[in-house]
């Protein structure tokens, strides 16, 4: 009788399916206590820009209708989250920004369109860091998110909400998008698993773009296993997206039972030099020595451009990004400035006043590093060392199947400790740029605690193996528990 | 041109392609609708949305190359010019820079004196245009029309071979031919899609650096752009001699005023920071799909001059006109294979009289008010005599006015030529008869006065006498007595 009060919103989302399929609970029964934890823990942690109660109701009610229908899809009547830089139509789509304060899309991106297609119903859009920008969340227009695991700290970002979403047992999986680590790394700050899939894997189409060449799509949840529920529904070639590649997906979830025997695991000593926390060091160790055991051979590889990723993300990114901003003219969407003299004025205070400190930031530094006298320089010698950086993993994945390792150097930090200095926060990315940057796969999951929180480890695969990391994921989660810890005030 | 002066001009000339939707979305690139109803999402730079190369113009961009004997480049990329302007929606414009689409090719114009000229056409690229600001009757706003916004464009740019406007003229003359032969564009100068901006320099004969140069916009007739050319010519050559220094700039041509004058000078220099479009895979193209291309190209200007040469005989110089547009050529062919008359009979009628009612009308080959198939009829007539070449112009006229083809015409007229013989012989001895001292004076040596007595002739049958048998018959009974 229990279904008031039982903890349904502990369940995955693949338990979730089956207590609908059996009959075990309505859809409606499950999104309201969901929606529940949105209003409460979901407000306390600033983890939603937009909530869509009403919406989501009346979808479960529908849903609940058709129960019977033969043609129910894999997500029928599951709840998800967005992060607020899909476009969703009919409801606002910020993009955590002022610029987008009050935008509603016409459309819906393709991922929205292919989780609700497949039955899922959308709670809400979460908070993430402007424009994509970030790694605590901090730069969103609507305030930081809190990590459920310490509400002092930073959630990471720049997909915060989504992962303080899912890591608070609000909702089980929250799509996010990832174009330096912005799955990946939020993920790993609150023990979560997060991926970005192979470039092209997912479409863009109705993602508002960051950094065209590095954005990708990908997904937070809690289980391995619910990752690969999502992904086989997300991915596939789009003709709305030319970057979009016409690959076959696999049945991600048949094929999560790979044994790990005999996987060979490359481990990259440039990983554990200096700057990596030494307990976050300590507990990727020990997950490494976990896979070791059931079979799986760990193997040294090298990464000899990795410290190079950084400063060439940070060339690649703004320079896409100066450009993909200018359509934020105060012209046809977007925050316009009040009673422009000109065109000009029109210009500066709409763009001055709709985006923030970083945003402009990275504009800057992007127009810059495209300015002619600069361009061979700064853009043409990134994308020479960006080469480099894919040819190491190359040579790498020529030896190994999966690289594991930290996704992160620290645990969560505190909310305004790297604001006033950009390198230091832009050093939290070291370890999940270089996938952006190669275009492969990547994937974090969480490892144990340092303390009170928790730590990530990252598998990173050659291009379309997000098969192979799945599994491995899955195979990790079976032998541990970390994914079933549940921070304090959110059981 | 003042002596002692070199001009040098090359041309951007910006076609745009007759594809039914845009380069990058699915919105219909049809002309004149009402602002803004053609403009997709992508055309409006929504945000999330993503563009799509319409494979279209990639083949119409390759028959262009071509056509003009460029190499079409295996592999090619297009590229974000950078800048802010209100009808630019996405604060870029897809183009190509680096690698363009076609490159290095070839244009062989004839010049006045005769002689072919080879000028170079460095590249074409492919591009999306932006959309347009509209002033007029918005007070003190200015409106975006974005209908045009994603159209596409290939942009062909000359060497700057070109030494004088009436080169310049007869160049962009030719690729427009070669465009609307190919069926990649319709020309239309007046709805803008065949525009030209023109590079003008002068140097002093002799000299080998070239000289600042003025980029001229608005250029939208062949005549304004001769008459722009020769302004700014000028202008450059007195600012020179009286010690002044052209300046790097943009120019607008003013037809009204028949002058060129320097846009809005922008604060700044532009900086369009160009890098590839990471939305777009580079274009990729297979030598073999390029071969079966070349094939299916159409015979193109000059291969069809000379044919038309070597097959009718014709002169030169009318070839040259009747390939000008590819509909003239045809008109031509179907109506030398339709009448008994000789070719060039029939080139002189349709470069004559038909042409000259044409223009008359404003109308395009494509809607003459006589077919190939009834000029012929007008044509047999003049041939087997039934009727002479001047009656012909009037029956012609009747035939553009619809009073029914030649036959009808002629019958209802009453505009058969008399060639009989008897009858002729009948009239002239009446004229003779009645003019008996314009007899005398003739017979004294004032052989000029055959023609008064060819006009009385014709005045007494109302110009049907056949005017060679006229004369034949006149001379010889004026020659008798």
């Amino acid at each position: 009788m229990g279904g008031q009060s039982r903890n349904l919103h502990g369940l995955s989302l693949t338990a979730m399916a089956r207590g609908i399929a059996s009959g075990d609970f309505t859809s409606t029964e499950l999104i309201s206590k969901l929606l529940q934890r949105v209003t409460t823990i979901g407000s306390e942690l600033n983890a939603f820009i937009s909530v869509t109660a009403d919406a989501a109701m009346a979808a479960a009610a529908l849903a609940d209708k058709a129960r019977k229908s033969a043609r129910r899809g894999r997500l029928f009547g599951l709840p998800i989250v967005h992060k607020d830089l899909f476009c969703t139509r009919g409801v606002r789509t910020t993009c955590g920004s002022r610029m987008l304060e009050n935008f509603v899309s016409p459309y819906d991106a393709t991922v929205v369109e292919r989780l609700a297609a497949a039955g899922a119903i959308m709670l809400g859009k979460t908070n993430m860091d402007e424009f994509a920008m970030g790694s605590s969340n901090e730069t969103s227009y609507f305030g930081p998110v809190h990590n459920p695991w310490d509400r002092a700290l930073s959630p990471g970002g720049s997909s915060g909400g989504s992962a303080a979403a899912v890591a608070a047992r609000i909702v089980p999986a929250a799509t996010g998008t990832d174009t330096g680590g912005s799955i990946r790394q939020p993920a790993a700050l609150t023990g979560t698993v997060g991926i970005k899939p192979t470039y092209g894997r997912v479409s863009r189409h109705g993602m508002v773009a960051f950094a065209s060449s590095l954005d990708q799509a990908g997904v937070i949840t809690r289980t391995a296993e619910d990752a690969a529920l999502l992904l086989g529904v997300m991915a596939g070639f789009d003709p709305r997206d030319s970057t979009s590649v016409e690959h076959p997906v696999p049945d991600y979830v048949a094929g999560l039972d790979a044994p790990l025997t005999g996987l060979k695991i490359g481990i990259v000593r440039q990983h554990f030099d200096a700057g990596l926390d030494a307990e976050c060091a300590a507990r990727v160790r020990e997950a490494l020595a976990v896979l070791e055991s059931q079979g799986a051979i760990l193997t040294e590889v090298d990464l000899p451009n990795l410290d190079l990723s950084v400063p060439t993300y940070y060339v690649v990114a703004p320079a896409e990004c100066s450009s993909n901003l200018s359509r934020f003219d105060g012209v046809r969407f977007g925050h316009r400035a009040a009673d422009p003299r000109d065109l000009m004025d029109l210009y500066c205070r709409s763009r001055g006043e709709g985006f923030g400190a970083e945003v402009k930031r990275r504009i800057m530094t992007g127009t810059y590093v495209l300015s002619a006298g600069y361009f061979d320089a700064y853009y043409l010698q990134a994308q020479k060392v960006r080469q480099l950086i894919s040819e190491d993993f190359r040579k790498a994945f020529a030896k190994v199947d999966v690289i594991a390792g930290p996704t992160a150097p620290t645990t969560a930090f505190a909310l305004g400790a790297k604001t006033d200095d950009p390198i230091t926060m832009y050093l939290n990315d070291i370890y999940t740029i270089g996938a952006n940057l190669a275009g492969i796969p990547g994937m974090s999951i969480p490892c144990g605690f340092a303390g009170h929180l928790p730590v990530g480890l990252q598998l990173v695969g050659a291009h379309f193996t997000e098969q192979r990391l799945l599994a491995c994921a899955h195979q990790y989660q079976q032998l541990t528990d970390w994914h079933e810890r549940v921070p304090e005030a959110c059981a | 041109m003042k002596a002692g002066w070199e001009v040098v001009i090359g041309l951007e000339i910006h076609c745009q392609l007759a594809t039914r939707s845009k380069i990058f979305s699915g919105a219909s690139t049809a002309y004149g609708a009402e602002p803004n109803v053609q403009a997709c999402l992508i055309d409006l730079g929504y945000p999330g949305v993503l563009p799509v190369l319409n494979e279209e113009v990639v083949r119409m961009a390759c028959m262009f190359g071509l056509a003009v004997n460029a190499t079409i480049a295996p592999r090619s990329v297009f590229a974000r010019k950078n800048y802010f302007y209100p009808d630019l929606p996405k604060g870029y414009q897809i183009s190509q820079y680096e690698l363009p689409i076609v490159a290095n090719g070839e244009l062989k114009i004839r010049l006045e004196d005769g002689s072919e000229k080879r000028i170079g056409i460095v590249r074409a690229h492919l591009e999306e245009d932006a959309g347009k600001s509209v002033h007029e009757g918005l007070g003190q706003y200015t409106g975006i029309d974005l209908n045009r916004a994603g159209t596409p464009l290939l942009e062909i740019v000359s060497a700057p071979d070109l030494r004088s406007s009436a080169e310049a003229v007869t160049y962009l003359r030719r690729i427009h031919s070669i465009v609307r032969y190919l069926g990649i564009s319709d020309g239309n100068m007046q709805e803008g899609s065949f525009r030209c901006d023109a590079n003008v320099s002068v140097r002093p004969q002799g000299q080998k650096a070239l000289g600042t140069r003025a980029e001229l916009k608005n250029l939208n007739s062949f005549r304004f752009i001769e008459k722009a050319i020769n302004f700014e010519v000028n202008r450059q050559v007195e600012l020179i001699v009286d010690g002044g220094k052209v300046v790097q700039e943009t120019r607008l041509y003013d037809a009204a005023r028949d002058e060129t004058r320097p846009m809005r000078s922008k604060e700044e220099a532009n900086d369009y920071r160009y890098f590839p479009d990471p939305d777009l895979l580079p274009v990729e193209i297979d030598p073999a799909w390029v071969q079966a291309l070349r094939k299916s190209l159409p015979e193109l200007p000059d291969a069809k001059k000379e044919r038309l040469i070597r097959q009718y005989r014709l002169r030169s110089d009318d070839a040259e006109i009747l390939v000008g547009s590819r509909a003239l050529a045809d008109y031509f062919e179907a109506l030398a294979a339709a009448t008994a008359a000789p070719p060039q009979t029939a080139a002189n009628w349709v470069i004559g009289e038909l042409s000259a009612a044409l223009n008359r009308e404003g109308l395009d080959i494509e809607h003459s008010k006589i077919s190939a198939a009834e000029l012929a009829g007008l044509l047999d007539r003049i041939n087997d005599q039934s009727i002479s070449g001047k009656i012909a112009k009037e029956v012609f006229e009747a035939m553009w006015a619809g009073e029914g083809g030649a036959d009808q015409v002629i019958r209802a007229k009453g505009l058969t030529q008399i060639t009989d013989n008897s009858a002729i012989e009948a009239i002239v001895q009446a004229v003779i008869q009645a003019h008996p001292a314009q007899v005398a004076d003739y017979r004294n040596g004032k052989d000029k006065l055959i023609g008064f007595f060819v006009g009385q002739v014709m005045k007494q049958t109302g110009g049907k006498a056949n005017p060679e048998q006229v004369n034949e018959v006149l001379k010889k009974r004026l020659a008798q007595a």
